[in-house]
């Protein structure tokens, strides 16, 4: 039997602590993916600080379908398609920036903010033959939780607050690294791999090879971030499956919740010089409050499909093809007075430190995926494995399959709404 | 020449056959072939101490310490980076891709006795498992010349701008 053939059901190809290899290889999953996950499901767009005023507006991507967020002069958040309605050119190619709306370079038929289709050149020809008011912009459900915006094509799909149900909980706690200010976009690495979306998807809840892939960044950092980093013998580590294929794989559970602090950690040595420089502006427990922020929150919350808050920055990930996908690794900081400044540009380094294209860390990720990518090829229907931890998972009191930090219990949650979106009834 | 020529390039330019700026490219050439051999700690030497290695990401700005870069390396950052690439835990390192580059369309900024600003192109050509990656950037170097000769040059500033830094590019496991 040739197995690069093969007619089983894609959900079926899912079984709880396995998934067929084929999963990454398989261009006719890719495209059912598409339709089944990424155009039904809420999929992040945006951080609410990339949009902070009216007239902003940001281009990305929900699946391949490429999108334009926007804030009205109302300040309502849209998700629009960018695609002009009369000949289908994409009105904007900029990353982001403001604007009054925007003017397709075809035959400049211009959109308000919110999608309406405000004006068509030499109108006469369009007299008892269109309704401008039919012709706005294809527009997505917009909905935002704690910053976090999501679109879907879906008008049908559930409220994102359910979608994201216990998830909510951490994105709460994931904000609290603000050191009592809301949390700002500094800026985005991106980068491209030649491998299957769903193998990022795994990576941001795999503790197991972290200390593995990433020998060289924990190489080079300080005794005290090292440490803080050696959690694969540490029974406090531990991942929860959240629902709906959301997980939290807390590292540093210490630092779950940064409001909680009993004083008894020392703040790391690597800061005290900007210690000092803070301290000029603000007091002692905001300085400790800040600076026990420094590396983000003890945990990586990944939310299905295409967006995990890890640590201390959003990763976000693009379907391109079967084989390919981008990644974002957008950092993040305080918005607040230039007193915090220094701050930042230490969150800053943080962030270049490991991630991106020339990162100490992302370009090791992307060796090991590329891998994956090639070995899967041989035998796709063998199976690859998320069964680690899985004899030691049990509930915890909030009612969440619960397993060590280094066990696949993330995963196997992920893969789990896959297999429900994917079902064919 | 006793002072620094400091006027724009377009009132006075200087030519690449200036003994000073054509030091500035011999130092560029080495630099460029010392990386093409992975021979990251011969590169690390060509730097001053107080040297900055820059890839922004942001095409316009200069502010780098205010903006997230791919690479923003000091001289510790630096030693860090290349104690990554050379002891054979990152497996991106130890599997890089081989790379040739070509650095031309020199343009001397300034030239003093002192210090070179050289602009160039770099086009450079990395290949891996059946696949060419072409990562095309702008140069700018900062050299300053030693008294005794073009043995001390060194590198205070190198930034690479490239062509596609607001988009995503390949993780690398070599340098620019």
């Amino acid at each position: 039997m040739n197995q690069h053939i093969d007619d089983t059901a894609p959900a079926d190809l899912v079984a709880g602590d396995r998934v067929a290899g084929r999963l990454y290889t398989d261009p006719d999953i890719f495209e059912r993916e598409m339709a089944a996950i990424f155009e039904t499901t809420w999929v992040w767009v945006a951080h609410e600080s990339e949009l902070a005023t009216p007239g902003s507006f940001k281009s990305t991507y929900v699946g391949r379908q490429p999108v334009i967020v926007t804030r009205d002069r109302k300040n309502n958040l849209h998700t629009m398609l960018n695609r002009c309605r009369h000949r289908g050119a994409s009105l904007c190619e900029k990353p982001q920036g403001r604007a009054n709306g925007f003017t397709c370079p075809y035959h400049a038929w211009s959109y308000g903010l919110d999608g309406t289709l405000r004006g068509i050149p030499y109108p006469d020809g369009y007299e008892d033959v269109v309704e401008k008011r039919d012709l706005s912009l294809r527009k997505l459900r917009t909905e935002s939780y704690g910053g976090m915006v999501f679109a879907t094509l879906d008008a049908d799909a559930e409220p994102l607050a359910d979608f994201l149900g216990d998830a909510k909980l951490w994105i709460d706690r994931f904000m609290k690294q603000g050191g009592g200010y809301p949390i700002k976009v500094l800026g985005k690495h991106q980068f491209r791999f030649k491998g299957n979306w769903k193998i990022q998807l795994e990576n941001t809840t795999d503790g197991y090879h972290f200390p593995i892939v990433h020998r060289s960044w924990m190489a080079s950092v300080d005794a005290e971030t090292a440490d803080m980093m050696s959690f694969m013998t540490d029974p406090d580590a531990i991942t929860h499956d959240l629902g709906n294929g959301h997980s939290v794989m807390q590292m540093v559970p210490e630092h779950a919740d940064l409001d909680v602090d009993d004083g008894s950690e020392p703040v790391q040595g690597r800061f005290d010089d900007l210690a000092a420089e803070l301290s000029k502006s603000f007091s002692d427990a905001e300085v400790r409050r800040l600076l026990r922020a420094m590396h983000g929150t003890g945990f990586n919350l990944n939310l299905f499909p295409n967006v995990a808050m890890s640590s201390a920055f959003f990763r976000v990930l693009r379907p391109v093809a079967v084989d390919e996908t981008v990644i974002e690794h957008v950092a993040i900081g305080p918005d607040g007075p230039s007193e915090l400044d220094p701050l930042n540009r230490e969150r800053l380094r943080i962030h270049e430190h490991f991630q991106g294209p020339f990162g100490f860390g992302t370009p090791d990720d992307a060796e090991g995926w590329d891998r994956v990518q090639r070995g899967a090829r041989a035998e796709p229907a063998m199976p690859i494995l998320v069964n680690r931890g899985s004899a030691r998972e049990k509930t915890s009191a909030e009612g969440w399959p619960t397993s060590h930090v280094t066990d696949e219990t993330g995963m196997r949650a992920a893969y789990n709404q896959w297999k429900r979106m994917m079902r064919d009834d | 020449m006793t002072e620094a020529t400091t006027a724009p390039a377009v009132a006075e330019p200087v030519s690449t056959t200036d003994a000073r700026a054509a030091r500035a490219i011999d130092l560029v050439w080495r630099e460029a072939e010392l990386l093409d051999r992975a021979d990251y700690l011969g590169w690390n030497e060509l730097f001053t101490g107080d040297g900055l290695y820059v890839v922004p990401i942001d095409p316009d700005t200069d502010d780098f310490e205010n903006t997230l870069n791919m690479v923003y390396d000091d001289a510790r950052m630096r030693e860090l980076r290349v104690g990554r690439m050379t002891e054979g835990y990152a497996i991106a390192a130890v599997d890089a891709a081989r790379t040739v580059r070509t650095v031309s369309r020199f343009v001397p900024e300034s030239v003093s006795d002192t210090e070179v600003v050289l602009r160039s192109a770099q086009v450079l050509i990395a290949y891996k498992r059946r696949r060419h990656d072409i990562w095309a950037a702008d140069l700018t170097h900062r050299v300053r010349l030693a008294a005794d000769g073009a043995v001390g040059d060194r590198i205070v500033r190198k930034v690479v701008r490239l062509v596609d830094s607001e988009d995503a590019v390949p993780a690398a496991g070599f340098l620019l």
